[in-house]
């Protein structure tokens, strides 16, 4: 059934480099509409610069890339992707706006220059937060939610729009493992009720091989791009061929804490 | 036309001063959410060299307005700095030490050149609301009004690239073109505050209200709100000082402000100690 409908994302031979030295070498991928991709890396995979050149930010050397059929250097039609970047939660904690103020931003480049949010728009702000779980958040300062909390407002900001290819790039850095596991659970419940077809892009295997439906292992090239069951059963061999020695993984500490950091800030700030 | 034209002096210069109170702390608000509030201290010290160069055009053309020459020498100095920002990325706070210093050392090249009287640089230097003409009074009400349009109509698009540029740009915005728009807007206001307030406090009327705002705000829209109530306050309980004590108009506007920053750091702490005493009993 999935074969005759096109792909959402399409990669053939698609090879980069940052002079002459090679980042990303001969990757095939296809995502199915519907599918919940994960893509795993180790740091300085070219996950990163994979990422850029999907978002068409960079122009790959070598190959094609297609957005809903489309060659990403003609792409137009980006408000059927919602983008989550890593760098979303490192905002400045102390910016004066609201939850609906933040997620409202997700519908400024659909609405237009020269036009102004109307009563449908704030209505579409309520229904995207009330998918996150953070409807009675709506008037509350960003900076004031917890690492968890701001990270469902960042999918919340992304989803409003309306996306069908809803792209996350680490987005679980700095929110703590009980947040991890709720957020994924709110990735699946969208990917699976909504039918929004979720590309999650992490260092994070752990984690995340519970809830995607299928597995990307990149490290300059694709080393294995099928069923997460599959993936599962290999998965040693697997690693050994991505990182190129035996990993065990391991739920590791997040060592990123400045958004706690900053909450206690916050904390210490209003009992002054 | 006909209303401007018939202002007496005093009603002129409380009209500009109620003009440059509204405009100033909006166009504050966006520069503290980008962290650059600082830059108003930079262009207005790029507007003085446009003045005494906008001065000693008048020595030649006697009809010419040196808030023109203002205007675009502020013009030039923001565009300057949004370069030097890329120049040192890793150092952006250099880029207005350069442009002040810079811009003080033309302009006293230029003073020396021009051969005026010491209390004309006062009234730049420190403002003198009684000498605002009705050509000025023009020029803050145009570029005032061009100025809040402008905000008004690009207001979603300054409020997303100063919260997450990245998204912005994902989104569809033009993070480069607005942020030049932006720029123009910078220089506009702080041209336009030049007459009322002068140089050296033109920044407190962007920094005050705004620091004042930010202490109750929860959204960026009472940032807004507040920040023009702080700032028309300011104005005009600086008017009404400087008339009945006689004491310079331009001074008075800044430390009315100082003061309400105070009185609002006061109430702020008042509500603190309200809040707590009220989770305390809620505790019990």
């Amino acid at each position: 059934m999935s074969a005759d409908r096109e792909a959402v994302l399409e990669l053939q031979g698609v090879q980069f480099g940052y002079s002459s030295r090679p980042v990303l070498e001969d990757i095939q991928l296809s995502v199915a509409p519907g599918s919940f991709l994960g893509l795993v890396g180790p740091n300085g995979s070219g996950k990163s610069t994979l990422m850029k050149l999907l978002l068409g930010l960079l122009e790959a050397d070598e190959g094609t890339i297609k957005l809903f059929g489309t060659p990403v250097q003609s792409f137009r039609d980006w408000n059927r992707i919602g983008f989550v970047s890593q760098k979303a939660g490192s905002f400045n904690s102390g910016f004066p706006a609201t939850v609906f103020e933040v997620v409202s931003m997700g519908l400024y480049g659909k609405i237009g220059l020269f036009r102004f949010m109307k009563k449908k728009h704030k209505n579409r702000v309520m229904e995207a937060l009330r998918l996150v779980g953070l409807e009675e958040y709506s008037g509350r300062q960003i900076g004031m939610l917890s690492g968890g909390q701001q990270q469902r407002v960042f999918i919340a900001r992304a989803l409003v729009s309306e996306p069908e290819l809803l792209i996350l790039d680490e987005p679980t850095v700095g929110v703590d493992a009980d947040s991890v596991r709720n957020f994924y659970e709110l990735l699946k419940e969208l990917n699976r009720n909504k039918g929004i077809t979720l590309l999650l892009v992490t260092h994070d295997i752990g984690a995340m091989s519970d809830y995607v439906t299928d597995v990307a292992c990149l490290n300059k090239c694709l080393h294995f791009h099928g069923a997460t069951g599959e993936f599962i059963s290999n998965k040693d061999e697997m690693m050994r061929a991505m990182y190129g020695h035996d990993v065990s993984v391991i739920e590791h500490n997040h060592d990123h804490g400045h958004h706690d950091h900053h909450h206690d800030h916050d904390r210490s700030e209003a009992v002054k | 036309m006909d209303i401007i034209l018939n202002l007496s002096f005093l009603e002129r210069g409380i009209a500009a001063g109620l003009l440059i109170g509204f405009i100033s702390p909006v166009i504050g608000a966006f520069l503290l959410v980008r962290r650059m509030t600082i830059i108003s201290e930079g262009l207005s010290h790029v507007t003085l060299t446009g003045i005494t160069a906008g001065v000693l055009v008048t020595q030649v053309a006697p009809w010419f307005n040196p808030l023109y020459a203002g205007f675009l020498f502020s013009l030039g100095g923001s565009l300057l700095i949004e370069k030097l920002r890329q120049v040192y990325r890793h150092f952006e706070e250099l880029a207005i030490p350069i442009i002040l210093s810079g811009g003080v050392g033309v302009s006293a090249l230029l003073i020396s050149l021009a051969d005026t009287g010491y209390t004309e640089w006062y009234a730049y230097l420190f403002g003198s609301i009684i000498t605002v003409t009705t050509a000025d009074l023009g020029f803050i009400f145009l570029t005032g009004a061009a100025a809040l349009i402008v905000i008004l109509l690009f207001y979603k698009e300054l409020v997303s690239i100063s919260f997450d540029p990245e998204f912005a740009s994902s989104s569809g915005i033009g993070v480069k073109k607005i942020n030049f728009l932006f720029s123009v807007l910078t220089a506009l206001v702080i041209s336009m505050s030049m007459k009322v307030v002068g140089i050296l406090l033109v920044g407190a009327l962007i920094a005050l209200p705004t620091a004042a705002a930010i202490l109750f705000a929860k959204s960026f829209r009472q940032v807004l709100i507040l920040g023009i109530l702080f700032g028309e306050a300011a104005v005009v309980g600086g008017i009404t000082a400087s008339y009945y004590l006689n004491i310079a108009t331009g001074g008075a506007i800044v430390v009315m402000g100082v003061l309400l920053l105070a009185a609002a750091f006061f109430v702020k702490k008042l509500q603190n100690l309200w809040n707590r005493s009220e989770r305390k009993e809620h505790a019990a």
